[in-house]
């Protein structure tokens, strides 16, 4: 009995949560235009989306920022990790707890924040401020996903690199790196799903002519939904799965391997 | 032989602290050294110092004669086992072993060839495409060793390498190590915590504690001549009493005159304060009142091959530590003898350092 009960608990959060997207991807494939009938299935929605000029721009958008900022920021934040580590203990602890602080701020500051930032600088806001603030706003989400591997035992094997003869160079290259290199991939992918999911620090960080998909889909709310926003919000949904399911299957292999 | 390493007067601090004193080391050509000493007393620093992965504050190090105090860690001709160690992870076996040879460029065939032997050698055959989480921990021990002297070091610096093994495969080890040593011909240099360790393996026995070197020569020196009651203690469960020298070659200890062999020509002149060790084996038992002294068996515990009892004095000052074949009751009351040239006379320690030495007691 209880068992049953708790299954039935499970079934409703889960209709409760994936519901509502569920009913989104399928009206996203409806032929009508209503969003209570269903009359057939069609891929007129993501024709108009794909159509669309400003919504295929703000798709390119989304992604070319996500993509850049999430390396740009994969390879400040891995050298600030390499960086901080050569420091005195003391200044590193200083350091990690101001990086650790944008995690913490609201986005809504943060977004205000480097608004006022770009006007006081007379920087035109457009495509490059928005991938600013992203690069920005990612770095302390990659030196904290790479920092833990950088740690007692790479010294160890770094040092045992240098007795076997080999350069300092040689030994950061085929040693230490691939230690990193988990870190380094989750530190990219974090990134790349957080700049993605962005709005707020987007709104206020972009200028008039530039949308992501969640400033496009913010402004179009107001003159009414066109189901190819269904369209498009899928297309998000599906792009964050999968980007989810590659990392915990990474970290399943991972795991996998140091079970042993 | 000829010296290979040695160190003068190597002081080096972290932060305030200075862990090491002014230690002073000659390695010979093919000799087998081990440095001893309880956990934190300098010994991991002392190699590093040699690998070249520490600077020392003052003192040189020299090899075969040169002076290499500032030379990089990966030019100099010595390998390290590390004391966990430090496999590269990502690589297999095969890859590890052919690190050194990959990094000066070895062709691939010599390097085949050379995999092929160091397994043979640490009786790892055919392991070259395991990886490295899928050894034992004697297993890695080996893999450690084989990836130091493909490269054929002149000197192996080992720390604990058998530190983290259970008590069996140790024991194992330690004679695989010897076996090993033999073989490649070069010269050991070895750290561990383990005095046995320490007394089965080595041409020669460096006592450390708290940055000072203690006392330095053979298994046997080390163990029937302690110099200070820190070595004696360190080395083996000994009685360290305080003693007087009251003539000639006779010390006086709990008010009973034992003969002994040290006199005024070793330093021990009559009326000399002095400690002494007597090793617990060394100790006759005779029956009640036929010895030099008598006392009461307040203990006894069956150790293995013989027993272990404490005796306490008739005065009740002391409690003797006695180790026997034979075996005797508890509250049974015996005589003791303990022969010349078993009397160990040391000097009781002096300067201030040496003081600060004993506290650790
Ligand atoms: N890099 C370091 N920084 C600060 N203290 C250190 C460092 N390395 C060693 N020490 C200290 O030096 C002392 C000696 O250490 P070590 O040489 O590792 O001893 P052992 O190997 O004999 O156990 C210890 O007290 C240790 O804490
Ligand atoms: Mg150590």
């Amino acid at each position: 009995m209880r068992k049953i009960f708790g299954r039935v608990y499970v079934v409703i959060i889960m209709l409760f949560l994936y519901l509502p997207i569920l009913a989104l991807i399928v009206l996203s494939f409806n032929e009508a235009k209503s969003m209570s009938v269903w009359k057939g299935f069609s891929l007129r929605w993501y024709e108009e989306l794909f159509h669309s000029k400003l919504m295929v721009q703000a798709i390119a958008n989304t992604f070319s920022i996500a993509i850049l900022a999430a390396l740009i920021a994969t390879i400040i934040g891995t050298l600030a990790v390499l960086g901080l580590a050569a420091m005195k203990p003391r200044t590193e602890t200083v350091l990690m707890g101001f990086n650790n602080i944008p995690m913490l701020n609201a986005d809504i500051v943060t977004g205000i924040a480097l608004m006022l930032f770009f006007l006081m600088f007379h920087w035109p806001r457009g495509y490059l401020t928005v991938l600013f603030s992203h690069t920005v706003f990612c770095i302390p989400y990659v030196i904290l996903s790479v920092k833990p591997r950088l740690n007692k035992n790479t010294d160890k094997l770094f040092e045992a690199a240098l007795d076997l003869g080999a350069s300092e160079r040689y030994a950061f290259r085929k040693i230490v790196l691939p230690e990193l290199r988990p870190g380094i991939m989750s530190g990219f992918l974090l990134s790349f799903t957080m700049s993605v999911d962005d709005f707020i620090i987007t709104y206020f960080t972009r200028g008039a002519g530039i949308n992501t998909i969640s400033t496009l889909i913010y402004s179009q709310v107001k003159v009414g939904i066109r189901p190819s926003l269904f369209a498009l919000s899928t297309i998000v949904f599906v792009t964050a799965l999968v980007v989810l399911v590659a990392v915990n299957l990474r970290q399943k292999r991972i795991d996998a391997k140091q079970a042993y | 032989m000829s010296e290979l390493i040695r160190l003068e007067s190597i002081v080096k601090s972290f932060d305030d602290t200075v862990v090491l004193n002014g230690i002073n080391l000659s390695v010979a050509e093919n000799e087998f050294v081990t440095l001893l000493g309880p956990s934190g007393c300098g010994k991991t620093t002392t190699l590093r110092i040699i690998g070249g992965f520490e600077r020392p504050d003052e003192g040189r190090v020299f090899f075969d004669g040169k002076d290499i105090t500032n030379m990089p860690a990966n030019q100099r001709p010595v390998n390290t086992v590390f004391q966990n160690y430090a496999l590269f992870p990502h690589m297999t076996v095969g890859e590890n072993i052919a690190f050194s040879m990959r990094v000066r460029n070895k062709p691939e065939s010599y390097i085949k060839d050379k995999i092929k032997y160091a397994l043979k050698l640490v009786n790892l055959d055919g392991f070259d495409g395991r990886r490295i989480d899928q050894l034992s921990g004697g297993q890695q021990q080996r893999i450690a060793m084989a990836r130091a002297i493909v490269n054929e070091p002149r000197v192996l610096l080992l720390d604990e390498p058998l530190g983290a093994l259970d008590l069996k495969l140790r024991q194992e080890m330690q004679y695989e190590l010897v076996r090993l040593k033999k073989e490649l011909g070069i010269t050991f240099l070895y750290i561990t915590h383990d005095q046995e360790e320490a007394l089965t393996m080595s041409d020669k026995v460096v006592v450390m504690n708290e940055g000072y070197i203690q006392q330095e020569g053979t298994p046997e020196q080390i163990y029937d001549e302690p110099v200070n009651a820190f070595v004696a203690d360190f080395i083996g469960d000994s009685n360290i009493l305080p003693g007087q020298m009251t003539d000639e070659k006779l010390v006086r200890i709990n008010g009973v005159d034992y003969p002994c062999i040290d006199g005024t020509e070793q330093g021990f002149p009559p009326g000399r304060l002095v400690d002494v060790v007597i090793r617990p084996e060394d100790i006759d038992i005779l029956p009640y009142g036929q010895g030099q002294f008598n006392g009461t068996i307040i203990s006894k515990l069956f150790i293995g091959v013989h027993y272990e009892m404490l005796v306490q004095s008739e005065d009740g000052n002391i409690e003797w530590l006695l180790q026997n074949y034979d075996q005797h009751d508890v509250g049974e009351k015996i005589g003791m003898k303990v022969d010349p040239e078993n009397i160990q006379i040391m000097h009781k320690p002096k300067s201030e350092a040496e003081s600060a030495r004993e506290l650790d007691l």
